[in-house]
């Protein structure tokens, strides 16, 4: 089972009724897999803020519940995550955040931990995917019976690893019946005031009892090394270090003091071997405990492995063959990508394009080369107004970003671009599905996460509703009109949107012929700017490989000597 | 032969290395092995260099990853691609490669050569290394994305499993249209 799969498959047992999450890699897996789950409501809420509000109101509501997102997630869900501290649960509650050491899919490597010590809840840390399955059912308990809002933290390695996972019965819980209780729930000063003192007498209660909670064990070896570890690192101690003694940690907050120093008297060199920010390792200095070695052996940034850990101790690893002229291998758009002809024209007429988070990041590899920014979700929006703001220019710059980041945190910005006079240019990529993630449906998709029929939100009706009158559709495909809206929008001197409408290639197949090229080629290679997968160059000239062109008929239409034949299909 | 094998599956995304390491793994699951298997979901899906990490050891695994120099088998859906993760093969270790080509943007703008010999430097440093065009077998035998079974069919010649054994996992995970399929795949990859 994968380890998503697992702490799905936990939640399920301890009787989790509700789930509300956004899709994040590396998290996504975890609630797709409860929406398979037929006696649970799961959905895709459109940020992680109102994921994590979902499940304390469904807590509040007397079921167990949880949210699921990525580690930049819970910078967006942070501001119900800290009162949500102060204010704990009725129904169990708890809070999946899957961090990305190593930046395989983000923006940057945060450690969650550190959430978890500074809004003062517990963090657990499972090591695989039968630990998922079991310390996510024992968080349920954990919650309920401290009155606290639990932190499962899992990172890429965890998540996306397969293990054995032995599998158990769900546990039907009752609803808890509601009782008013403005002391515990209206997070008012007078009262927040007192909630908090509750919330750091029940850390302390949970550090007390730390050692029979069943997250933290000591593993006795060789006592000339110990290591204190947590999570995926404990694979690879295990791999590197089978002689040492390991204090293996799977609640890292609060810390279990008494037994770091009991493990620290029993061995002769302490070290702590964690991946990320030096979490533990901090606050084992600060209790005055002499560490032989720690983030001076090992790298902040970055994945750690066994090798790195024998290397860092004198052990001898593999020899093995050197290569260093391998090209890389980037991600590219998928052939017949709708995203690729809003690209094309963009990059034509230099416009400089606020990015964003989605598939269409990946437009800022060459030979597209067409994104100038790429901050964090939304951020696009409200860039190019700064942008526009700073510069006065509303001409040059645009904003792009796709359907499911635009309900995300897209729309606030728009708001804010129309109520203080922006000019600019909007463009919203509809696909009609979060793409990157491996399609997750969001609310543009007339369907919800459980494959039922849904609303399908009207990006332009919502747009127009906000009061912005320039709001022009388009088919992405179709270079000349995208190219006539994007260059009357960007002229005109007040706000505009522009939807680009078309699925994605991924979801609703195109049954249209692959594309050909004549034997007239002339060989400039304008049809190689467009960076299709689905074009090479064989003996010299363009070639499309006809296993992979869907025949979207775009290099077609670049095509300056009019000899590659097509057949697109009408958008739908 | 011993039930302890490191197992590197390595293609480009799309090419189904995903599904082979799954048969691999609950073949090795069912037979009581400990296994894990290691993946990256998300960016490099699209169309970039991905990799599955597959351990099987009787005695247990810990670590999911496989590191350099400690892979017994590398089983590569693309010829680059054999050659990037050339280096975690270890000393002694069996290489079945796909001989498909799928080149790389970078090399297709100019901005990066194709290193020259591919096939001469495998052959210099893996000690077993078995070449072929998968792809065309499996084209063969009516789908191109049968290309994985092709090359588990190979590759399972390195590996303490029976035909039986390997017809099972292919019925109990494959559709059951592409079963006869996958079955023909496997036994003409095993052939090769």
């Amino acid at each position: 089972m994968l380890g998503n799969e697992a702490f799905a498959r936990g939640a399920y047992e301890a009787g989790v009724k509700v789930v509300s999450s956004y899709p994040g890699t590396p998290s996504t897996e975890v609630t797709e897999t409860m929406a398979k789950y037929k006696d649970v409501h799961t959905e895709w809420a459109p940020n992680e803020k109102c994921g994590v509000e979902v499940a304390i109101g469904a807590s509040v509501g007397g079921v167990r519940s949880l949210s699921t997102m990525k580690h930049v997630g819970l910078n967006v869900a942070a501001d119900p995550f800290f009162t949500a501290a102060y204010t704990g649960v009725t129904g169990g509650a708890v809070i999946l955040v899957a961090d990305d050491n190593g930046c395989h899919s983000s923006q940057n490597e945060q450690d969650s931990r550190y959430y978890g010590k500074s809004a003062g809840v517990p963090v657990l840390e499972p090591a695989d995917a039968s630990e998922c399955k079991d310390f996510m059912k024992k968080a349920y308990d954990l919650s309920e019976k401290y009155d606290t809002v639990v932190l499962m933290r899992s990172n890429t390695r965890i998540s996306h690893s397969r293990g054995i996972v032995t599998i158990g019965e769900r546990e039907e819980k009752e609803i808890i019946p509601y009782e008013k209780d403005v002391q515990k729930r209206v997070a008012m000063p007078a009262m927040a005031r007192k909630l908090h003192v509750a919330q750091e007498e029940r850390l302390k209660q949970i550090e007390a009892d730390a050692d029979k909670l069943g997250f933290n064990r000591e593993e006795m070896n060789s006592t000339e090394i110990g290591i204190i570890t947590s999570g995926i690192c404990y694979q690879y101690v295990k791999e590197a270090l089978p002689e040492a003694s390991v204090l293996k940690m799977g609640m890292t907050n609060p810390l279990p003091k008494k037994m770091i120093e009991d493990f620290a008297a029993k061995v002769e060199k302490l070290y702590v071997i964690e991946e990320g920010d030096p979490f533990f390792e901090e606050q084992i200095r600060a209790l005055g405990i002499n560490l032989a070695g720690g983030k001076d052996m090992f790298t902040i940034q970055g994945e750690y492995s066994a090798n790195m850990i024998k290397a860092a101790f004198g052990r001898p690893v593999p020899e093995h063959t050197a290569i260093e002229d391998a090209p890389g291998r980037p991600p590219l758009l998928c052939a017949g990508c709708p995203h690729r002809g809003l690209f094309h024209v963009l990059n034509k007429l230099n416009k400089t394009v606020m990015g964003d988070i989605g598939c269409y990041t990946l437009s800022a590899l060459p030979p597209m080369a067409a994104i100038d920014s790429c901050l964090c979700m939304g951020a696009s929006i409200t860039m190019a107004h700064g942008f526009e703001m700073a510069t006065g220019n509303c001409k040059d710059v645009v904003a792009v970003l796709g359907d499911s980041t635009f309900f995300h945190s897209g729309m606030t910005g728009l708001v804010n671009m129309f109520y203080n006079g922006s000019k600019g240019t909007v463009i919203i990529l509809d696909n009609r599905i979060t793409g990157m993630t491996g399609h997750q449906q969001n609310p543009a998709s007339g369907k919800n996460a459980m494959g039922e029929e849904a609303p399908a939100i009207d990006i332009k009706a919502l747009c127009q509703a906000i009061g912005i009158k320039n709001v022009v559709e388009v088919d992405p495909l179709d270079i000349e009109a995208v190219e006539k809206a994007v260059k009357e929008e960007t002229a005109r001197e007040e706000l505009s949107v522009i939807i680009t409408k078309r699925p994605c290639v991924m979801i609703v197949k195109q049954t249209g012929s692959p594309c050909e090229i004549g034997p007239d080629c002339k060989n400039c290679k304008q049809c190689m700017k467009i960076g299709c997968p689905a074009i090479e160059i064989r003996d010299g000239k363009p070639f499309i490989i006809k296993d992979s062109c869907i025949g979207c008929g775009l290099c077609s239409q670049v095509c300056k000597f009019d000899v590659i034949k097509t057949c697109r299909k009408e958008a739908n | 032969m011993k039930a302890k094998k490191n197992i590197l599956i390595v293609g480009v995304g799309g090419q189904g290395t995903l599904l082979a390491s799954v048969l691999l793994g609950n073949l090795a699951l069912s037979r009581g092995f400990d296994v894990k298997l290691s993946e990256v979901h998300g960016m490099s899906q699209r169309g970039g260099s991905v990799v599955t990490h597959v351990k099987i050891d009787e005695d247990g695994v810990s670590s999911p990853l496989i590191e350099k120099g400690d892979a017994d088998v590398i089983i590569a859906f693309e010829k680059l691609e054999a050659y990037r993760w050339l280096p975690y093969l270890r000393e002694g270790g069996t290489m079945y490669v796909n001989t498909q080509s799928i080149v790389p943007m970078p090399v297709i703008l100019g901005q990066a050569a194709y290193p020259e010999d591919i096939e001469g430097v495998l052959e210099k440093n893996a000690a077993s290394l078995k070449s072929f065009d998968a792809h065309k077998i499996a084209e063969e035998c009516g789908s191109v994305k049968a290309v994985n079974v092709v090359l588990l069919g190979a590759a399972s010649n390195s590996m303490p499993f029976t035909d039986e054994e390997w017809y099972k996992v292919i019925e109990e995970n494959v559709k059951p249209k592409f079963v006869e399929l996958n079955k023909k795949a496997f036994k003409l990859g095993k052939e090769v």
